[in-house]
């Protein structure tokens, strides 16, 4: 009977509250509608450092604003999406089970494309005056306008990881990749596409080999497909023979490579932060001889965005969250190696002094480039290209055939 | 009397809490898998999903493997429980045997599959302890064991789990199917010891543990968590891809993971209607065996045998989860050493919050299932004892029918169904969605107990002047204290082990042990991984010691119900 009660109480409590949304420009009420709420942010949960600094971000805020943050692991951002389109097939238009996603381009660019999103709102928090709106791309997402309907919390850049003790010397093309794959068969591989950082590393090979790159920032259906990718399924037919596992078996992701690096499966791995490696090292994931390169025509840079489903209970206690990851106090946290190493998305010039000063005496740490060597960023074709070349990717490689 | 009509009424909402939401979540599924999805402005009927089904590549693969690996890890599992039960019943080695299985029993499915993974991967333990002392290897070679295209791993790590399972179903059956005596007759007419067994005792045993092997078999073809940590990936099986359907972006995509649902129904249907022609096939090559009257010239190795995949089976889950803890307190832990280079609780601090928090949400789900699942149980049996009726053989079916089905079939349907009522995102609807699998299990294990309980009890304290009630309280239920006690620790490791109703009902407001173990599991990282696998683990063990122990302690005065 307990059961049936709790049912019976559940679809009472699910009325639909149709409460105002916040208005984010009036700041002091949203932090006065914030205190109280809890937001469950549903964020990847693959890496303990990433959750650890979830978990420390939910600390800072609850201190400082009453918001509670439960962080809801994922295995992957679309379960997130899923649910919220679950959501609004069932008509539950408000009170959904998710407050804040960091979400990645494709799935923004579909959730824009299908109302699901609250806002704008991102460039109404205050701490957005903070942000290098002008030198890093925190305004598109793989070439889609955020238009104020994602917040950046997170700058990132491919580069590779390279264990020293087998492979001494950067690399600095994707041929060359592939010559020394070739070379020394076995020592190499990427994740699955689709997964995200192996999708990634097909845009890479492909932005590295072809001639004119340019023609990626346009949707799929403007291009001649065939003739921009051949060049990539070319590179691919040679590479994969010498991959880890003969490319038969593949990392189900990005950590899982490095666990591959630590067990000495593999020498090489591609990382979609620069001090992913530094961190990984202080807690033991890596062995402390791997370090870090870029190509020499420069590598694919993108920015780690959050944002806020519309059917969300807790908007203001969200915008308070999203707000404080773009803060200083939090920037600075995420860019230390020892926690998270994530580049910042803020502007040193616009920042107080204090602060300044702060990020200026971090140690990078051992294995992460200074930004002077990073290298030229490369912007992210559109999301049309990812889908696109990651289906043909399954049917070439991920079947068995 | 109306408290008589309570228990009456008890098998028909027993039926309804399990068949319900099973038949809701397979409508659910149906409709879509026809084209008709609102939300994705999809209606009417149209073979749009099953043509992207058959569009997608990986299918012929992923069929045969589904099929592949669910006949072979049941038929393993079968032939070694066979052959154990056969060789080594009634023998100490069996015993100790017995006693290393019966608790792996409980170890979750995720928790053995990680174990297994760390245990034979190329960097794995086993190397790493020969190495390079034996095979001279300074790095791991370059050998696809873990997630190889064959599911050779995953039928491992199948069979690893399910022979203590058929083992257990094995044992509840001999009891009752005069197995001793039969196979005394037939040693003293020259027959081995395996061969007498086989012959005489297995056709009545297999009659009875057939349900249990079915649910093996259906269990193996749609399983998600262990085929993800240890299933082959170029393509993978059907019923993870269904998952990675359902979650994708693109709705139009959940109209295929419903067509691929409904195809897994099928395939399950065949591969049951393939193993009753099998079942056909080896009654009548097992008559015209008997019917030569051999007396088992292969005997000795048959026994060797069966010892032997016994042990390897125990062995590798008893080191898999050793594994698991060693990687939870190591430091760095490079190939080839057999040993990390230091130890620290670095991982285990770190993992406290959040695990304190997945515990408690693990332990008051499966509290609470284990509870309600009890509740019913009983009814159902008090009302077969006090109606006289005995539970049919449809009535059986019926209780195993959640466990026949693809969990990937029904619980899809049924979040969307939920969601439709506003009954989502909270723990009430994972406990009514766990009762689902944690009822059969529940009411197999403490069916037999009840019903072998001797009557006359109940008639004599009946003659002393206590109602129905009265002898259910003070007489039955104390005296049935540890199978009580024993259903119910089944019911909790169930509910422990439970990932897909517990992700895909939960909506990831509930997170569990297991589906905090398998998130990290897609990151790899070994020592997360090892911290959370032993945790649940233990979770899963906790109540059958507790099961142990209270009888013996609250009966310490009455040697007769130690059982």
């Amino acid at each position: 009977m307990n059961l049936l009660r709790s049912l019976a109480v559940l679809a009472l409590a699910a009325q639909p509250a149709l409460a105002a949304d916040p208005d984010p420009s009036d700041w002091s009420a949203v932090l006065e509608e914030a205190r109280g709420q809890t937001v469950f942010w549903n964020a990847w949960g693959g890496s303990t450092a990433t959750n650890d600094f979830i978990a420390w971000a939910g600390r800072r805020v609850a201190e400082d604003h009453g918001v509670t943050v439960e962080h809801v692991k994922l295995t992957d951002t679309a379960d997130a999406v899923t649910r919220v389109l679950t959501e609004r097939q069932a008509g539950k238009d408000s009170g959904g089970a998710i407050d804040m996603i960091w979400i990645n381009g494709p799935n923004f660019a579909a959730m824009k494309d299908a109302d699901l999103l609250f806002g704008p709102f991102a460039e109404a928090l205050p701490n957005w005056s903070f942000v290098d709106v002008d030198g890093k791309t925190v305004r598109s997402d793989f070439t889609v306008p955020t238009d104020g309907y994602e917040a950046p919390w997170a700058m990132a850049q491919v580069v590779f990881m390279h264990d020293t003790e087998d492979l001494p010397e950067p690399l600095g093309s994707m041929a060359a990749i592939r010559d020394w794959a070739v070379a020394n068969p076995g020592r190499f591989t990427y994740p699955q596409p689709p997964d995200f950082l192996g999708v990634t590393f097909l845009k890479q090979a492909l932005i590295d080999i072809t001639q004119d790159a340019e023609v990626l920032q346009r949707p799929v259906t403007e291009a001649d497909y065939d003739a921009v990718t051949d060049p990539l399924w070319a590179y691919l037919d040679t590479l994969t023979p010498a991959l880890w596992r003969s490319g038969r078996a593949y990392p189900a992701n990005g950590p899982a490579q490095l666990q591959l690096i630590a067990d000495n499966e593999i020498d090489l791995a591609i990382s979609f932060s620069p001090g992913e490696a530094t961190a990984a090292i202080e807690t033991g994931q890596l062995p402390p001889s791997v370090r870090t390169f870029v190509l020499d025509r420069g590598t694919l840079g993108n920015a780690s965005f959050v944002a806020i489903p519309y059917n969300s209970g807790a908007k203001a206690g969200a915008m308070v969250l999203a707000n404080f990851l773009m803060s200083p106090e939090a920037q600075l946290r995420a860019q230390d190696p020892a926690v998270l190493g994530y580049g910042t998305v803020l502007d040193m010039d616009r920042l107080p002094e204090a602060d300044r000063a702060a990020f200026a005496a971090l140690d990078q740490g051992i294995a992460t480039l200074a930004p002077d060597e990073l290298g030229q960023v490369q912007p992210e074709p559109h999301p049309s290209w990812m889908t696109r070349i990651a289906e043909d990717w399954t049917r070439r490689y991920g079947t068995g055939q | 009397m109306p408290r008589d009509g309570l228990v009456r009424s008890v098998p028909a909402l027993t039926l309804l809490a399990m068949l319900g939401p099973v038949l809701a979540g397979l409508w659910g599924t149906v409709l879509p898998a026809l084209g008709h999805l609102p939300a994705a402005g999809e209606t009417g009927l149209s073979g749009a999903p099953f043509a992207r089904l058959l569009d997608w590549p990986g299918l012929p693969r992923a069929i045969w493997l589904s099929l592949g690996t669910g006949l072979a890890a049941t038929l393993i599992s079968l032939g070694i429980v066979a052959l154990i039960v056969a060789g080594w019943w009634g023998t100490p080695a069996f015993r100790a045997l017995e006693r290393a299985l019966s608790p792996l029993l409980s170890v979750p499915h995720a928790a053995a599959a990680f174990g297994l993974a760390f245990l034979i991967a190329p960097s794995g333990w086993i190397a790493r302890v020969v190495s390079p002392a034996l095979t001279g290897w300074d790095r791991p070679p370059d050998w696809l064991i873990v997630n190889d295209p064959w599911g050779l791993s995953l039928i491992a790590g199948l069979v690893a789990k399910e022979v203590p399972f058929l083992l257990l179903m094995t044992l509840a059956a001999l009891g009752q199917s005069d197995g001793a005596r039969s196979l005394r007759v037939a040693q003293a007419l020259g027959y081995g010891r395996v061969t007498g067994w086989l012959k005489c005792v297995f056709p009545r045993v297999y009659a009875q543990i057939r349900l249990p092997v079915f649910v093996v078999l259906v269990f193996g073809m749609s399983v998600v968590d262990v085929a993800v940590i240890l299933g082959p990936t170029t393509p993978a099986t059907l019923s993870v891809q269904i998952v990675r359907w359902m979650n994708d972006p693109d709705l139009a995509l959940r109209m295929t993971a419903a067509a691929g649902a409904l195809l897994q129904l099928a395939l399950v249907l065949g591969a049951l209607c393939l193993w009753w022609l099998g079942e056909r096939a080896a009654a009548r090559l097992g008559r015209a065996a008997v019917l030569r009257g051999g007396r088992g010239w292969a005997d000795p190795a048959l026994r060797a045998g069966g010892l032997l995949a016994g042990a390897v089976s125990a062995l590798a889950m008893l080191a898999g989860i050793a594994a698991l803890f060693l990687w939870s307190v190591a430091g760095f832990w490079g190939f080839p050493d057999a040993l990390p280079e230091a130890y620290s609780l670095r991982t285990w601090t770190r993992a406290a919050p959040g695990m304190a928090d997945a515990l408690a949400d693990t332990a008051l789900v499966a509290l609470a299932a284990t509870a309600l699942a009890l509740m019913l149980v009983l009814g159902c049996l008090e009302a077969e004892h006090r109606s006289g009726r005995a539970l049919t053989r449809r009535g059986l079916w019926l209780i195993y029918l959640p466990l026949l089905l693809p969990q990937t079939a029904f619980l899809p349907g049924l979040q969307t169904l939920l969601l439709g009522i506003g009954a989502d995102t909270g723990r009430a609807p994972v406990i009514a969605a766990h009762l689902v699998f944690v009822l059969p299990y529940v009411f197999l294990s403490l069916g037999d107990p009840w019903r072998a309980w001797d009557v006359r009890h109940g008639r004599i304290a009946a003659a002393l002047g206590a109602g129905p009630w009265r002898v259910l309280w003070t007489v039955r239920l104390p005296m049935l204290l540890r199978p009580v006690l024993t259903a119910a620790a089944v019911g909790i490791a169930v509910s422990v082990g439970q990932y897909l109703p517990t992700l895909l009902i939960g909506g990831g407001r509930v997170a569990t042990l297991t589906t905090e173990a398998v998130a990290l599991a897609s990151g790899g990282d070994r020592r997360a991984i090892g911290a959370y696998g032993v945790a649940q683990t233990a979770a899963a063990l906790l109540p059958f010691a507790v099961a142990l122990v209270v009888p013996t302690l609250v009966w310490r005065n009455r040697r007769g119900l130690h059982g």
